[in-house]
């Protein structure tokens, strides 16, 4: 177990230098500079630009300098907000894409398992179709459109909650509804799907023969192996979650990375786009690791060598 | 990822749009009770929330380029010159002024009782110090070409000579003197921009680039930086060491930084901000049937225009052609049914502004049948017909409204002349660059904002020798005009100097100009104070809150 943790973590560096590397070029690449302007620079204020942010060195000394950076945490300055580090921004942004991201996957597992679980047991009844049917069409509204929808409904109409921005924890729950409501209706036919499967087994029958409570089968022995697709479904949703607040930050204005990395690239701040990125990049691998992990933890037929 | 959150967010508004034609329930409907019984009584809680556009990039007066930065720093800091709701310039740190005879010597007397937020006094030295660092090619301001009147201005920037060679001095702690290098009539309007406001040397010496952040800010303006989340909001509050604090009513005043003008319209209508940066212009019909009251329109000092490249064919040595396709559009269509935002349409370059004569173009008096007939004329004498037409491409910026007047433009020369033009659009810093670089534009859209309430903004544009002169339009009797004006102290003549100019552009028609920007806000009933004004300057001293 040891032995296949080490592996995996250094198996992890090579990902992410190519991730670096492929992100540090492409991005480099795209046409437009971060002082392309409509207003020509004086050539003289340009080059004392390029000249601060390194940008006159030749690419491949940009990008040692880059690894060197990182290699300390040090993001580098932010090419569009001059006042603030990278770091800085990413630190700011990240406690608050967290909450969000967070709290659509906690929202998520609980109702969608929930939901889940309540149709497998009233498979096929009409209560088990309406399930299947709403989360199907969670699955089918994309969230750039069910977001403007609650903030009309919740926001303006009914006026419950804010349509935006950074308040307290009311501000929050239309941004997570609109982010968890996919997965929601994702991890419900899932959970339904494979709870079906292990309730037809024969422990599950032997359980029953001796008797045993419904609620006491389903939470004590049935849920357990109900969730392994749910877990290693876990990694995908975290970056779906990821993606889908970089929509759901911009639409409610929250503070988060989602919008960094969106208004970063417009711009052209290297530096910025590129710490997202790498800070993601690594989020990502550390939660895939965290996944294979519980699974061998849930279903002892896996073994790390 | 990046083309999925672009497409994703343009999506989404059209998503807001189509759902936004519901009656309209929120607490933006107001009752009668405004302002109370009188109509002028103030609310007890004087706080106002603004939608401020995106984030701000920086609030270092020196290096601020941003309109919605410049907004926060009117508040922050105060400049020599300040403006007043209608946009008049009046007296702001100096209580009066001389100018020498040449026009190039301004002597400002500051105003004694003036302190800076921590309590230290304000004197000609922070202001010797501010104009300095905005010269200084070590601050890497972008906007240092404000203050280029000045005398070794140029020279400082190019990094020629140091920035204490500036013509600027601090006779005593009360006098500064500005020396010029030319009689700039618009000088007073310059120094009330962000790169002229003072500095406050011990505390930028101090913290270098942080020195901007709470708490290290030590500003002269109406307001202090109480607080600052990047892409949510700046918080200021009173300055109760200003020397007019007596006098502002708002004692708090939020900026929001909602880049998504469909998701600024959301939070108005749910009463959280009581003023917009702008409006989603798909969403203008709705709002005039809703809340029609609320919406707020007026005249801004921007030119919406067509640019011709005429260093590469067709349009190189073609005047005529370059006249055919101007005659042939139909602006009272793009501004009244394809934009219906309330622009003007526009038949010369410079934007309707104070003791300047427009100089349309005289086709203008014409109608539209007579304009189309002419168009025809010229198209023909320039070489084409149905049989060999014009093909060409019109290049824009990537933006729903931009697209919308392209495709109208492209119609109506298809309809009138029979011109074969196809679309592109480019995402913005692409766009920038292609537009400058002249190797792959032929005919292109573009807006241009006056930095300052004056003709000379628009005219230095397409002068020759400005390497922001996209079209590469070069007259040496429109540079002559253009310069002769700089130098003119009778203000009639140099309005005629610059009038005369325009004219000789509109001959030569590097540009085809189409309309008058306009200013968009929603303004929430209680926010009183508020005048509009060609440059949509507001400082938050001016305004207060009616009871509601």
């Amino acid at each position: 177990m040891l032995r296949y943790s080490l592996g995996r973590l250094l198996g992890a560096i090579p990902t992410l230098l190519l991730l670096i590397a492929f992100s540090f070029f492409m991005i480099r690449a795209a046409p437009g500079g971060p002082f392309s302007s409509e207003r020509q620079l004086l050539p003289e204020i340009e080059a004392n630009l390029n000249a601060a942010y390194h940008l006159d060195e030749p690419l491949y000394q940009q990008f040692g300098r880059y690894l060197w950076g990182l290699a300390h945490f040090d993001f580098g300055p932010s090419f569009q907000y001059r006042d603030y580090t990278v770091t800085e921004l990413i630190m700011t942004g990240f406690p608050v894409s967290l909450r969000l991201g967070g709290g659509a996957i906690l929202v998520a597992l609980l109702f969608g398992i929930g939901a889940g679980c309540f149709a497998a047991l009233k498979q096929n009844s009409v209560a088990d179709h309406a399930v299947m049917a709403v989360s199907m069409t969670g699955i089918s509204i994309p969230n750039f459109v069910m977001a403007p929808l609650l903030i009309l409904i919740f926001a303006i109409y009914l006026g419950w909650l804010p349509a935006g921005g950074l308040g307290d924890f009311r501000s929050m729950i239309l941004p997570i509804i609109a982010l968890a409501l996919p997965q929601i209706a994702y991890l419900a036919r899932l959970t339904r799907g494979s709870m079906i499967e292990v309730l037809r087994s024969n422990f599950i029958r032997t359980a029953k023969a001796q008797g045993l409570p419904t609620w006491q089968i389903v939470l004590r022995h049935a849920l357990k192996p109900a969730l392994l697709p749910v877990v290693s479904y876990l990694g995908p949703a975290t970056a779906a979650v990821i993606t889908g607040s970089v929509v759901i930050e911009q639409i409610f204005s929250v503070p988060g990375i989602g919008r960094f990395f969106v208004t970063g690239a417009l711009n052209r701040d290297y530096t910025l786009v590129m710490g997202v990125v790498v800070f993601y990049g690594v989020l990502i691998i550390a939660f895939n690791f965290l996944v294979d992990i519980a699974y061998a933890w849930l279903d002892p037929k896996v073994k790390y060598r | 990822m990046k083309r999925f959150g672009v497409c994703a967010a343009a999506i989404a508004s059209l998503a807001v749009a189509s759902c936004g034609g519901g009656e309209d329930r929120g607490a933006g409907s107001t009752g009668p009770k405004v302002g109370g019984a009188s109509g002028t009584e103030l609310a007890e809680v004087q706080v106002l929330r603004l939608g401020n556009g995106g984030e701000v990039e920086t609030i270092d007066p020196q290096r601020i380029q941003s309109v919605q930065a410049s907004h926060v720093a009117r508040d922050l800091f105060e400049g020599l010159i300040s403006e007043a709701p209608n946009g008049d310039l009046e007296p702001g740190a100096a209580e009066s002024w001389t100018v020498g005879e040449d026009g190039k010597t301004y002597r400002f007397a500051l105003r004694r009782n003036a302190k800076w937020s921590n309590g230290d006094p304000l004197t000609a030295k922070d202001f010797v110090y501010g104009l300095r660092r905005g010269v200084d090619p070590a601050t890497l301001s972008v906007y240092g070409f404000i203050l280029s009147p000045i005398v070794n201005a140029d020279d400082i920037t190019a990094g020629r000579k140091p920035p204490s060679e500036l013509g600027v001095r601090a006779i005593d702690d009360y006098t500064l003197e500005i020396q010029l290098a030319n009689s700039t009539p618009y000088f007073l309007g310059l120094l009330a921009h962000a790169t002229a406001y003072p500095a406050h040397q011990a505390t930028v010496e101090k913290y270098g680039d942080q020195f901007t952040r709470p708490g290290n800010l030590v500003g002269n303006g109406a307001y202090m930086l109480a607080d600052w989340v990047v892409q949510s909001h700046i918080k200021l509050v009173r300055n109760p060491n200003y020397w007019d604090n007596a006098k502002s009513k708002i004692d708090e005043v939020w900026y929001y930084a909602i880049e998504d003008s469909n998701s600024e319209l959301q939070r108005y209508r749910a009463s959280e901000i009581d003023y917009t940066y702008t409006i989603p212009n798909a969403q203008l019909a709705w709002i005039r049937e809703n809340l029609p009251d609320e919406l707020v329109l007026a005249p801004y000092l921007g030119s919406y225009y067509y640019g011709f490249n005429l260093i590469r064919p067709p349009f190189q040595n073609n005047l005529k052609l370059r006249r055919a396709l101007a005659l042939a559009v139909n602006r009272d269509v793009i501004a009244g049914q394809v934009l219906t935002g309330g622009q003007t349409p526009a038949y010369g370059w410079v934007p309707p502004l104070a003791h300047y004569t427009q100089q349309p173009m005289p086709e203008a008096a014409w109608t539209q049948a007579e304009r189309e007939a002419e168009a025809k004329k010229l198209y023909a004498e320039a070489g084409y017909s149905a049989a060999n037409p014009l093909r060409t491409e019109i290049m824009y910026n990537t933006l729903e409204d931009h697209r919308r007047v392209a495709v109208a433009i492209a119609s109506m020369w298809k309809q009138v002349l029979g011109v074969e033009a196809t679309l592109r659009n480019l995402e913005w810093k692409v766009f920038v660059d292609a537009r400058n670089q002249k190797t792959e534009t032929q005919v292109y859209r573009h807006g241009w904002i006056g930095d300052y309430n004056d003709a000379f903004t628009f005219a230095e544009l397409l002068r020759s020798t400005n390497a922001s002169n996209d079209t590469s339009y070069n007259n040496p009797e429109y540079d002559r005009l253009v310069a002769a004006s700089q130098s003119e102290l009778d203000l009639e003549k140099r309005a005629k100097l610059l009038e005369e100019a325009e004219r000789v552009l509109l001959a030569d028609m590097p540009i085809l100009p189409l309309y008058f920007y306009v200013t968009q806000h929603m303004k929430k009933p209680w926010m009183g104070g508020w005048e509009p004004n060609i440059l949509d300057h507001h400082a938050t001293k001016d305004l207060y809150v009616l009871k509601h």
